[in-house]
């Protein structure tokens, strides 16, 4: 309904300006001054209304001061003509109603200052006060508005033609400071007009015309002769005078942001405790952080684009300015929500990071110092205790990212003192996924950690993924899927840990031992490994270089292995007994290879241990089986006597295995434990031999039970004399391979045997072995005195 | 043209932290048709990559892979040739190829592709070939004293197959390629 209304009165004003402006037209054309001004009178009534929304008002006085261009021309070309302005200054004030007489003086009075027959500042400061017989704050709003629009010109500004002395100057800035502050007082005057419950509404309406005060702050700006002095003492003192003392919020807010937008950045950067200032006076409800931010933004762009103001920066010491006046601010407004402050404290410390990068100082200063400055974050947050608000906990995360991504260097990072304490407060979701970041971040920048401190502060850092928080084992709500992922990133980590000098590298794997070992059972399977094979790594590396007569204790192979099994050890009692065993094994190797035989031999101890004890499925005891006996064939530091003892220990496992055919593969397998291709008093041809003759008599034993299983072992075995027949041992004859191949095309003849193709490819292999023309190959071979079959 | 990408010995994360990013940068979805994998990733992130690259993937188990249900030997045929994979741990003594040979004839395929030893080779013997395309990573091997990151791209055609092996040196990918080709469609013989 009062929409419809409003359409209809602003239709029906709209027609009255048009009809008048026509006639006023009309008068012009003709020259009829009287005509001109009565008609234009006439229009201008229009514009008394109280029945319009500000938006359609708005609408009609365009209309109206669109045709009041032609009026001003036409006092310009009688002006011309011989007319008196002073005379047409009078004639206008005969208009009945003050409104319409307002909006004539001001378009003769900027005729008038054209005409410099009178100085400018009389006649402006005669416009801007008589305008104040309009109160009522719509219509003077609009007034003013038109009295700005229409001096604009004949200002004094930048890239106008009027010249003008520091007095011509001054006399405008004050123009335009005047109008401003009663402009705004109008405006704020309109926020308590009406009912409480249309207060909504009335701010709505006020936002809409927001600009039409802020023009006023973009004409200041364009002035001539603002410079830095001038803005400094007279226009940013004026203006913030206005800005405080008319206590409206929603006026405070915009202005601020209009001043931080229009005037340069170095003027605010000259200012800026001025600016600050001002900035706990407003009132409580004011989004202060909305303006400090946009300051802040405002001039860490600066600083990006102009690479000569950075001193300046220093000379005025902004970043304290702006730490103070945060404080200031946080201290002041007691409600405000620990997220508000949190975000306060981020811009700044992208301020920081933009505009003093290479101040560590400074950006660890933004973290938090003495809680007793209240110019800090971890000070605010120790007044809140851990967060539980999650839109605080947001920004903390994007507060503690920043300096990651803009240094994209972990090292870096744990140069500030006060990372782990802001991260304290971080809830243990959040603290976790903080510390994924600053993992990945490791990962995807390949920074380097290179001491055993920065390995310390690091793990500091990620300690929410390292170990249960105190007293709490989130053990049960945690999603497996998550947890394994969490692990596996601490564990890529571990290879970033590094240093290429022995004794710095020793240290590390000291220290990463150390932290990891605080994990708990479900941990250390995941975490255990990378820091054994870090540390193999290592242990290959002092091999090679010079042996360090000046090292201290820790950094030899000895010590190394040392502490690698007491590392495996815990995991053993953590039921990860076949990756302990694997471990056992990978160290046993490196012992063989630094040739410490008792070490080597203390690693096989335990791992015949774990087989015995902890090993009991049998598909693991296979391949546990077959691990040991693959390394310790690979085992060149043992005397026979140690030898034997395992390789009895093997073979005594293999036949104890509870699947026959599994039972003769190890066996067999046991069989190259007695011969080694190099060192000739590994080759044990006799042992060998017998070793293979008891896979054939168990074969032979479980032929009964599946004869399809039995025929492929004896072509396995068959294989593997070939394999020694090759080799030279002695011991394996042409008549042990033909009774076995008897033996095989028997069995073959009774029943399929699924080992067909494998029979044939071996026969093949062998005639070609024969036709072999290097003699000595074909001189085994032929030995053997078979007939070919299918 | 069929493109089978050959990998092993990855160790992540117990050994190393990737693949090196200039073997990440080469292997690009939709190019491969086929990836064999020795085994030895460790974890299913690593699995979840590779089936990016390209859906059929065909692994089998090493020692440290965290999956157990990976097989120990998998055999396929891919144009003309029969391939078989296996990771090796469990060939004694390790590295030995007359033992892997006798694998071969086991298997019966012209092709196979083992790892274990985190060191490139590609052999042929009697019974075919042996490939074994080394750790994709680089990791760390106890058989093995100095260890480059690896890995094989095979071109499968007709009865020709061209294998080029990569290989990190001191930072730069170099390649190599060896040519093989059997005789006929039948059993492999030389």
């Amino acid at each position: 309904m009062i929409a419809d209304d409003d359409e209809k009165w602003l239709a029906a004003a709209t027609s009255a300006v048009k009809q008048n402006a026509f006639y006023m037209q009309r008068a012009i054309d003709s020259n009829n001054l009287k005509d001109a001004l009565k008609f234009s009178a006439q229009m201008l009534g229009e514009l008394r209304t109280s029945k319009l929304s500000p938006h359609k008002y708005y609408e009609l006085y365009i209309r109206a001061s669109d045709e009041l261009r032609s009026l001003e021309m036409f006092f310009r070309d009688e002006t011309a003509r011989g007319c008196s302005i002073a005379e047409l200054y009078e004639l206008v004030q005969h208009a009945g109603n003050i409104l319409p007489r307002l909006y004539l003086l001001c378009t003769i009075g900027s005729v008038y200052i054209k005409s410099k027959d009178v100085a400018a500042k009389d006649i402006l400061k005669d416009l801007v006060e008589m305008c104040r017989a309009v109160q009522h704050p719509l219509r003077g709003l609009f007034l003013r508005s038109y009295l700005a629009q229409v001096t604009r010109d004949k200002l004094p500004s930048i890239g106008s033609e009027l010249e003008g002395d520091t007095e011509t100057h001054m006399d405008a800035l004050e123009f335009v400071l005047q109008n401003f502050t009663e402009m705004n007082k109008l405006w704020v005057r309109m926020q308590h007009q009406g009912p409480t419950r249309e207060k909504e509404k009335r701010e709505k309406e006020r936002n809409e015309l927001r600009d039409l005060v802020g023009k006023n702050l973009h004409i200041l700006g364009q002035l001539e002769g603002v410079d830095l002095v001038v803005y400094r003492d007279t226009v940013l003192p004026r203006i913030l005078e206005q800005v405080v003392n008319c206590k409206d919020e929603l006026a405070q807010c915009y202005l601020m942001d209009c001043i931080i937008q229009v005037f340069p950045d170095d003027f605010h950067l000259q200012t800026l405790d001025v600016l600050l200032g001002a900035c706990p006076q407003l009132q409580p409800s004011v989004d202060i952080k909305t303006v400090l931010s946009g300051l802040m933004e405002r001039l860490s762009n600066y600083a990006a684009s102009s690479v000569e103001a950075l001193p300046n920066f220093l000379q005025v010491d902004a970043f304290s300015k702006l730490n103070h006046a945060i404080g200031k601010v946080v201290e002041a407004q007691v409600d405000l929500p620990a997220s508000a402050s949190v975000t306060l404290y981020l811009f700044l410390l992208k301020f920081t990071l933009h505009v003093h990068s290479d101040r560590l100082d400074y950006v660890d200063q933004g973290f938090g110092i003495k809680p007793s400055e209240h110019g800090s974050c971890v000070s605010q947050l120790s007044a809140t205790g851990k967060l539980c608000d999650d839109k605080a906990s947001k920004q903390i995360v994007a507060f503690l990212s920043a300096p990651l991504e803009k240094f994209n260097d972990v090292v870096t990072i744990l140069k500030l003192t006060n990372y782990p304490r802001v991260m304290e407060y971080l809830d243990h979701d959040t603290n976790k996924a903080m510390a994924i970041i600053i993992i990945q971040s490791i990962l995807k920048n390949n920074t380097r950690i290179a001491t055993a401190d920065e390995v310390d502060a690091l793990f500091e850092l990620i300690k929410g993924l390292i170990k249960d928080f105190d007293g709490l084992t989130d053990n049960d709500e945690i999603d497996e899927e998550d947890f394994q992922e969490e692990q596996n990133s601490v564990a890529r980590l571990v290879h970033f840990l590094y240093n290429d000098d022995p004794e710095e590298m020793s240290k590390i794997i000291f220290r990463i031992r150390k932290h990891i070992l605080t994990g708990g059972p479900k941990r250390l399977p995941l975490t255990i490994p990378p820091l054994v094979l870090s540390a193999l790594k290592l242990i290959r590396r002092m091999r090679g270089g010079d042996e360090n007569p000046f090292g201290d204790d820790t950094s030899t192979p000895q010590k190394i292995l040392q502490l690698l099994t007491e590392t495996v050890e815990v995991l053993s009692d953590a039921s990860a007994s076949e990756l302990a065993l694997r471990l056992y094994l990978q160290c046993a190797q490196a012992a063989n290879d630094c040739e410490l035989e008792t070490v080597a031999y203390e690693f096989f101890t335990k791992a015949y241990l774990l087989y015995e004890e902890e090993i009991s499925d049998s598909k693991a005891q296979v391949t546990a089986l077959r691990l040991i006996i693959g390394t310790l064939q690979r085992m060149r530091v043992f005397n026979v006597e140690n030898r034997d003892i395992l390789t009895h220990k093997a073979t005594g496992y293999s036949v104890k295995l509870l699947k026959k055919p599994d039972q003769c593969r190890a066996v067999y397998e046991c069989a190259h434990l007695y011969w080694a291709e190099e060192g000739e008093n590994l080759k044990d041809g006799e042992r060998a031999q017998k070793i293979a003759d008891a896979v054939q008599k168990m074969a032979n034993a479980s032929r009964g039970a599946s004869s399809t299983g039995s025929v492929s072992l004896y072509v396995e075995l068959l294989n593997k004399y070939l394999y020694f027949l090759e080799k030279g041992n002695p011991q394996v004859t042409g008549e042990t391979i033909q009774s076995l191949a008897e033996l095989i095309r028997s069995e073959t003849k009774k029943a399929e045997s699924g080992a067909g193709t494998f029979i044939t490819s071996t026969l093949r292999y062998m005639e070609f072995q024969r036709q072999q023309e290097d003699g000595g190959m074909s001189e085994k071979y032929q030995k053997i005195k078979m007939e070919w079959f299918e | 043209m069929v493109l089978v990408l050959a990998l092993g010995d990855l160790h992540v994360p117990h050994r190393a932290a990737d693949l090196p990013p200039k073997f990440k940068s080469m292997l690009v979805p939709g190019k491969i048709q086929h990836i064999i994998c020795t085994g030895n990733l460790c974890i299913k992130e690593i699995h979840d990559y590779l089936k990016t690259i390209c859906p059929d993937l065909h692994i089998v188990r090493g020692e440290f892979d965290e999956d157990a249900r990976y097989p120990d030997t998998k055999t396929l045929t891919i144009g003309q040739f029969k391939l078989g994979l296996c990771h090796g741990h469990q060939v004694i003594p390790w590295g030995d190829l007359d033992s892997l040979a006798m694998l071969q004839r086991q298997l019966d395929v012209d092709i196979l592709v083992t790892g274990h030893t985190h060191q490139f080779t590609a052999y042929k013997h009697e019974g075919g070939v042996v490939i074994n395309p080394g750790s994709a990573t680089g990791a760390y091997s106890s058989i093995n004293q100095d260890v480059n990151p690896s890995f094989v791209l095979m071109d499968i055609d007709g009865l020709r197959v061209v294998v080029y092996v990569y290989e990190l040196i001191d930072g730069e990918v170099k390649v190599d390629k060896i040519d093989f080709k059997k005789a006929s469609t039948s059993t492999s013989a030389p």
